[in-house]
């Protein structure tokens, strides 16, 4: 079963989706077989002046997801994204990661083939 | 003598300050607007363009075949211009500052040199024979200070063919456009209002430009608004106020029709030959120290 990252504003799968995905809090990646959780941190991308999507990117990649789940990519980092083959799912703002998961186990997310968000610049 | 005319809060009078103290200026001056976001002292100046040129940045453009995805280039770019994706290198060039970094660094010649259009340089002539150069951004461009160092070349460059000393007109602010309108000059004219948004403001521009050590001087702006707090600031931090423009109806009356505040009448005309006076003393107390 592949790793997923859920972007975060806090550690637990009892916090809140962060909507955000370049300026998350942070991702809660979930090992779907064992429901182990681990908390990347992604502090550091929120105080960039630029590129908070494309480090927050590589952030995910470096944990080993090969699942996003989030509220809103912009197209850098949706690009990024591709590239790396980690699949995308957005728009799950205003649920708990644990209720972004169950979703997503229960098949009812889908993939999105193109950013939802503006570029910035 | 390089003066910038900065302020914190936009609309204090930046430009008024900047158009009437250039047609009063009784040295060869150029006049240049680096406020390239929304620049605004031709309307003033009405100058008549004798040149545009596209100024670009260069940034890498990347030859697929050619790297090696050694993350040479990814690790040392610090705006992510520049990452790896599994097999991909992916290139923004539209995050690039124009270090340049890349193509030192890359081992396989896989970075081509390309160009961002970042806008265009203007150069006119006010009133006969006063240089102005502006800078104007490009739509859709997010960063001015690529555009700003190139204006601010071109200056440096006419100062020393003419012998001539430089007015800018600074945006507002204190982030990196500001500061890099600044860096320059030999005095720095802070343009204030005494209003409470304007005296909050003008600490900030105060706080921002004060570690760069450049002698400052305050011009108070709408005097007679507000309250006094700006004087007493100037006066703790031992801010000369050079000038004063009144608050009156005539005044704006006056700037609405495109009118130089220095030619109004001759108070005014005083006012800013007085200013021009205050600044070559500022100067000159830097070059004795």
């Amino acid at each position: 079963m592949p790793k997923i990252a859920v972007t975060s504003e806090g550690p637990s799968l009892q916090d809140a989706v962060d909507p955000r995905f370049g300026r998350a809090g942070g991702f809660v990646v979930v090992d779907t077989e064992s429901m182990a959780t681990t908390y990347v941190d992604n502090g550091a991308s929120q105080v960039m002046a630029q590129g908070a999507g494309i480090q927050a990117a590589e952030n995910i990649v470096n944990a080993g997801a090969e699942i996003l789940l989030t509220g809103f990519v912009g197209p850098k980092a949706f690009a990024a994204l591709q590239a790396a083959g980690v699949k995308v799912g957005q728009n799950l703002e205003n649920l708990s990661v644990g209720e972004a998961i169950e979703r997503f186990k229960s098949g009812t997310v889908t993939f999105a083939e193109a950013p939802n968000r503006e570029s910035h610049s | 003598m390089i003066v910038a005319i900065a302020s914190g809060k936009g609309g204090t009078g930046k430009t008024t300050v900047s158009a009437s103290l250039t047609a009063i200026w009784e040295r060869p001056v150029v006049a240049v607007d680096l406020d390239v976001e929304e620049p605004n002292l031709h309307l003033f100046l009405k100058p008549e363009l004798i040149s545009t040129e596209t100024v670009n940045l260069e940034v890498p453009v990347l030859e697929p075949s050619a790297c090696t995805l050694c993350r040479a280039c990814s690790e040392l770019c610090q705006f992510k211009a520049l990452a790896i994706f599994g097999k991909t290198l992916m290139v923004m060039p539209e995050m690039c500052h124009g270090c340049g970094g890349c193509f030192e660094v890359c081992p396989a010649e896989a970075l081509k040199r390309g160009n961002r259009e970042l806008g265009v340089m203007e150069i006119g002539h006010s009133r006969g024979q006063i240089p102005c150069l502006t800078g104007r951004l490009r739509v859709g461009e997010s960063m001015s200070p690529p555009l700003m160092r190139h204006i601010r070349h071109r200056m440096a460059e006419m100062a020393k063919d003419m012998n001539a000393d430089l007015i800018i007109d600074a945006p507002p602010g204190v982030s990196c456009p500001a500061m890099n309108a600044v860096q320059d000059s030999d005095v720095i004219l802070l343009v204030t209002e005494p209003t409470p948004f304007g005296f909050h403001d003008f600490q900030l521009a105060w706080q921002a430009f004060a570690p760069l050590g450049k002698p400052m001087g305050v011009v108070v702006n709408r005097a007679g608004l507000g309250d006094d707090r700006a004087y007493a600031f100037c006066e703790a931090k031992g801010l000369p106020i050079l000038a004063e423009i009144p608050y009156r109806r005539e005044i704006a009356e006056h700037y609405a029709k495109g009118g130089l505040l220095a030619e109004m009448d001759s108070e005014m005309r005083w006012r800013f030959a007085s200013l021009q006076e205050g600044l070559d003393r500022l100067n000159r107390g830097v070059s004795h120290a």
